[in-house]
């Protein structure tokens, strides 16, 4: 990607983000009042993940079987609050493994 | 070197290493998509979030206006904003202006997460050495996934795409379980997001916006049906 059209987006990304991280630790100390605006705010991280996670993971190994395999793992194990570590390798090792499963099948 | 400061450094370790295998994941896809390896560690070096740079490639690949990019950002990085507030409260007396501008570029979920949890106040050493070690583990592993990422066989490739997506369950489940609304506001963002890369006229809609659109639509039901019963509850 040329570094002209690259450099705006990056520093678009960069900027925004650095905002919203800084502007409520330094600006905005007073607590929100609003108990709507609060929940709204609570909710937030869950929902863009979940959506950011669904259905692109499905598609996230360049096949749907071995990716559903990690997705039954990563979600077991999520489940019972294992680390981010944990659960990142375990999906790894479980794509791959249904990999070499499907290999060895086909 | 202080003791605060070391012992931030060690808090960040494991940190720095669940870092470490996305952020190669990032720094692969980017080159991928048609990056240098350059530009993607110049990303991670500034963002300093894993969802948002996930969002912002396809994006600027596709030649996304300015606008929808900073739309996104502004949408995925949100509960950043919620994060900075909560955690505003903890900081003790070191941490002044100028401590608070630094910080402010790293805090992620799971610095966050990690301070959060420390008993009492934390201050600017505990802190620096906090965002020290998991800043570069994501910087370097992006230049590892994009220098080395396409030196790996095909298979550890395909296999290392899903690792991001284990990272963004381990960070939603565990809430789901133990919360009703949370789990609510998930399925029902999940719900969404399948319709609108399924059902064919809303399928037409960018990346962005979807997730945009998702979101907010799921936290807003959410924020009404279950109003948060305490303030500050992550």
């Amino acid at each position: 990607m040329s570094w002209r059209a690259f450099l705006p987006y990056v520093a678009v990304m960069a900027v925004v983000t650095y905002l919203i991280r800084m502007l409520p630790l330094t600006a905005f100390r007073r607590p929100i009042r609003s108990r709507f605006i609060q929940s709204f705010l609570t909710y937030i991280p869950y929902a863009v993940l979940g959506a950011m996670t669904f259905p692109d993971v499905l598609y996230s190994t360049g096949d749907l079987r071995t990716a559903a395999a990690g997705v039954v793992v990563t979600v077991l194990l999520a489940w019972r609050g294992k680390s981010l570590l944990t659960v990142a390798i375990a999906a790894c090792a479980a794509v791959a493994l249904a990999q070499g499963a499907l290999l060895l099948l086909g | 070197m202080k003791p605060e400061f070391k012992k931030g450094i060690r808090h960040g370790i494991p940190i720095a290493l669940g870092y470490l295998s996305v952020s190669f994941a990032f720094g692969m896809k980017a080159v991928g998509d048609g990056l240098s390896w350059l530009q993607a560690v110049l990303i991670s070096a500034t963002n300093l979030t894993s969802a948002g740079q996930m969002a912002g490639l396809p994006l600027m690949v596709g030649g996304a206006t300015l606008t929808e990019m900073a739309l996104t950002q502004l949408t995925i990085n949100l509960r950043y904003g919620l994060m900075s507030l909560s955690l505003g409260r903890k900081l003790d007396r070191s941490m002044g202006t100028p401590q608070r501008l630094i910080f402010s570029f790293a805090n992620t979920d799971e610095i966050f997460a990690v301070a959060s949890s420390q008993p009492g106040q934390v201050g600017k050493s505990y802190l620096y050495g906090l965002m020290l070690t998991p800043f570069l583990g994501w910087t370097l592993g992006t230049l590892l996934g994009a220098v080395a990422g396409t030196l790996l066989p095909a298979f550890v490739r395909s296999a290392l795409g899903i690792a991001i997506y284990g990272m963004f369950l381990a960070i939603i489940l565990p809430p789901s379980r133990e919360k009703k609304p949370v789990r609510v506001v998930v399925l029902l963002a999940v719900a969404l997001s399948l319709c609108f890369r399924y059902v064919p006229g809303l399928n037409q809609i960018s990346s962005g916006f979807v997730i945009i659109i998702c979101a907010v639509i799921a936290a807003s039901v959410g924020a009404a049906l279950f109003p948060a019963e305490e303030e500050g509850s992550k």
